[in-house]
């Protein structure tokens, strides 16, 4: 039987158009509460794989895009309870979802439950960028009796060793953070073209890049060098001057 | 557990952790720097060059020792034998200084050029501004707009200091604020960037840095009191919001069973979440700015808005070792409201002729606690901070501010 982790792997390597795969970031009940499964149901036709924000009253990791639209979702009332709820009566999606959390809303809900309701709702695995390799055993290991993928993400300053080992333990794919630096920040495309040749050699999974990946020309440009991209800040930012989400990640990929 | 595996070194463990508590939950791109800063912080305590520097500085720069002082008047006052550790006497006027200066000296000897804090009542941010003007280091303050108005002093200080000033809006825009912002600029640059963070909190190893830095407080008061009344106190206080002045004067006392610990949180205005900044007291456990301790948040774990009249204490977290050490009972944590600290600082005024800190005023307020179920006893209290920053809100608080 497929795992989750693994149909994650598969949909990530044939991407539906193109050459790469594009997995749009969302924060959950961002714009709105109420029309949010109908965005995710349109975006889900365009991407290969779809990452859902939680939104986080402290989102360290995050530029100002990213803090703007939790501070909404979360004045919206959104909270790990109500994504699995709305996962669970949106019915099926086009693409895999994999939810982006920090760890204390996790944490306050439950890492047994979570594994097992998130599963239950069709969640694909889990990204937490504060939850370092050394301290996610007990998480690690629900993920893998659930057959969910934990997805590491490894940076342009992570040592050799230590990148082989990430890659080696990362489930679904291995997120390759593009910059040093937060979400939403430019991109140098030579330097981050050499940096995901690195990540490559060494991991066995799909690597996804991501931070600062804006538009088309972004995209084209790192084909070749990850076999996909993820698109944040850029989208919510689309989303926030009132655009069709569905449309903007259709445009990421030249038909 | 005994006494001495705490005084010991057993804590923190080679993970960070402090029991369960502490750790280190970071950005991938912060784990190699953490790495990086713990190997080079335990090689240079290790190192009696760079101890010799740093004692020398302590005496010539910074004014160490400080002085302890018998509170006659207010002791008499409160029935009990009352001492102060005066580390409002320190250089820039509070015992953070003790921490810049240390963690600045780190800095520099680990290569770094240019150093980013946070700072709340600003007192840190005056401390290591002026330590990296002492050292030559270029240094950046992220401070919230909250706080900047209300400890504005602070603020003009660090900027005659040579300081740049980069004032917080998102969020909290207070202490909470000015961490995360400081953690994205470190995240951006964490190769030469040197983060010089203030408080007994934050990933492994900032709490045990940040305690080594500061335990020369507890070490010093103990000797001293030792000296003059011939005994060791029954209880020795300290305010507490990230918890470094008061892990400072702890922990060489953890070993001394007799003597009590106490440490006293932010009240605020009232009970209610949002209403003040109790968080031993009143909060659960969860993870913020990189280590698993007590917190405030609610039942989804969004950490949640704090209140104290204090801008020190203003803070929805505390260090991993205050987590341990009420765990194990070793110390014990209460609060105090904004009220009863205001009403601490003018008898300390009126008695004593010191005009403490709105922050200390939490720990003297916790001794007129103590001294009300323990008369007659000796008392320790760290005097963590000088109050001539808090002129302002001292007189918006009340019209007569000298019959506070």
């Amino acid at each position: 039987m497929k795992t989750p982790s693994s149909l994650l792997e598969h949909a990530i390597r044939s991407p539906k158009r193109g050459n790469v795969a594009i997995m749009p970031y969302l924060t959950a009940g961002y714009p709105n509460k109420e029309d949010f499964c109908e965005l995710l149901q349109a975006v889900s036709v365009e991407a290969d794989a779809i990452e859902l924000g939680v939104p986080f009253s402290d989102p360290m990791a995050d530029g100002a895009t990213i803090q703007g639209s939790s501070e909404v979702a979360l004045a919206n009332g959104v909270s790990v309870r109500w994504i699995l709820g709305m996962l669970a009566s949106c019915g099926p999606l086009q693409a895999p979802v994999v939810l982006m959390s920090y760890l204390n809303p996790l944490l306050a809900y439950g890492l047994r439950n979570l594994v097992r309701d998130a599963a239950d709702v069709g969640v694909h695995g889990f990204i937490i960028p504060d939850l370092p390799d050394e301290e996610g055993e007990q998480l690690d290991q629900l993920c893998e009796d659930a057959g969910l993928a934990r997805i590491q993400l490894v940076t342009p300053v992570t040592s050799s060793d230590r990148l082989r080992r990430l890659c080696h333990r990362s489930g679904g794919f291995v997120y390759a953070v593009t910059v040093t630096g937060t979400t939403g920040g430019k991109l140098d495309i030579g330097q981050v073209s050499a940096y995901l040749d690195r990540v490559r050699k060494v991991s066995s999974k799909p690597v996804c890049a991501g931070f600062g990946i804006a538009e088309r020309s972004d995209v084209q440009a790192l084909e070749g060098h990850a076999e996909g991209v993820i698109v944040g800040s850029a989208l919510i930012r689309a989303l926030g001057r009132g655009e069709d989400g569905a449309l903007f990640v259709r445009a990421l990929v030249q038909d | 557990m005994t006494w001495d595996s705490l005084m010991g070194g057993a804590f923190p463990d080679a993970r960070g952790r402090y029991g369960v508590w502490g750790g280190r939950y970071v950005p991938e791109t912060l784990v190699g720097a953490l790495e990086r800063l713990n190997v080079g912080a335990r090689e240079a305590l290790a190192d009696t060059g760079f101890i010799d520097d740093l004692s020398r500085e302590l005496h010539d720069w910074v004014g160490r020792p400080t002085p302890l002082t018998r509170c006659k008047r207010l002791g008499a006052h409160w029935g009990i034998d009352l001492w102060l550790k005066r580390e409002d006497l320190a250089h820039t006027g509070a015992h953070k200084i003790n921490n810049a200066l240390g963690q600045a000296l780190l800095a520099k000897r680990m290569g770094a050029k240019r150093v980013v804090a946070e700072t709340g009542a600003g007192q840190h941010g005056v401390a290591t501004a002026a330590a990296c003007a002492h050292l030559g280091l270029e240094c950046t303050v992220y401070m919230g707009a909250v706080d900047i108005k209300r400890q504005s002093a602070n603020v003009r200080r660090m900027r005659l200091l040579g300081a740049k000033i980069v004032s917080v809006t998102s969020g909290s825009a207070t202490l909470r604020a000015a961490i995360n912002e400081a953690m994205r600029d470190w995240v951006s640059d964490p190769e030469t960037t040197f983060y010089l963070l203030g408080s007994a909190v934050g990933p492994h190893p900032y709490p045990w840095l940040v305690r080594e830095f500061q335990s020369v407080i507890g070490r010093e008061a103990r000797r001293q009191i030792n000296e003059r009344a011939d005994c060791l106190p029954d209880v020795a206080i300290a305010c507490v919001g990230g918890g470094s002045n008061a892990i400072g004067l702890f922990h060489p006392f953890i070993r001394d069973a007799s003597v009590k610990l106490w440490g006293i949180e932010a009240g605020g205005r009232g009970d209610a979440l949002g209403d003040h900044s109790a968080t031993i007291t009143q909060g659960s456990a969860g993870v913020l700015h990189g280590s698993f301790s007590v917190m405030l948040q609610n039942d989804d774990g969004q950490v949640q808005e704090t209140h104290s009249i204090s801008a020190g204490l203003d803070y929805p977290g505390v260090g991993p070792e205050h987590a341990l050490l009420n765990e194990l009972g070793r110390a014990r944590y209460r609060s105090v409201t904004d009220a009863q600290a205001m009403e601490a600082l003018g008898e300390l005024c009126r008695l004593e002729g010191i005009l403490p800190a709105i922050e200390s005023s939490h720990a003297l307020a916790g001794a007129k606690l103590w001294a009300e179920e323990n008369p007659g006893t000796t008392v320790l209290v760290n005097l963590s901070g000088r109050g001539d920053k808090d002129l302002d809100i001292i007189e918006g608080y009340s019209a007569t501010p000298e019959a506070i």
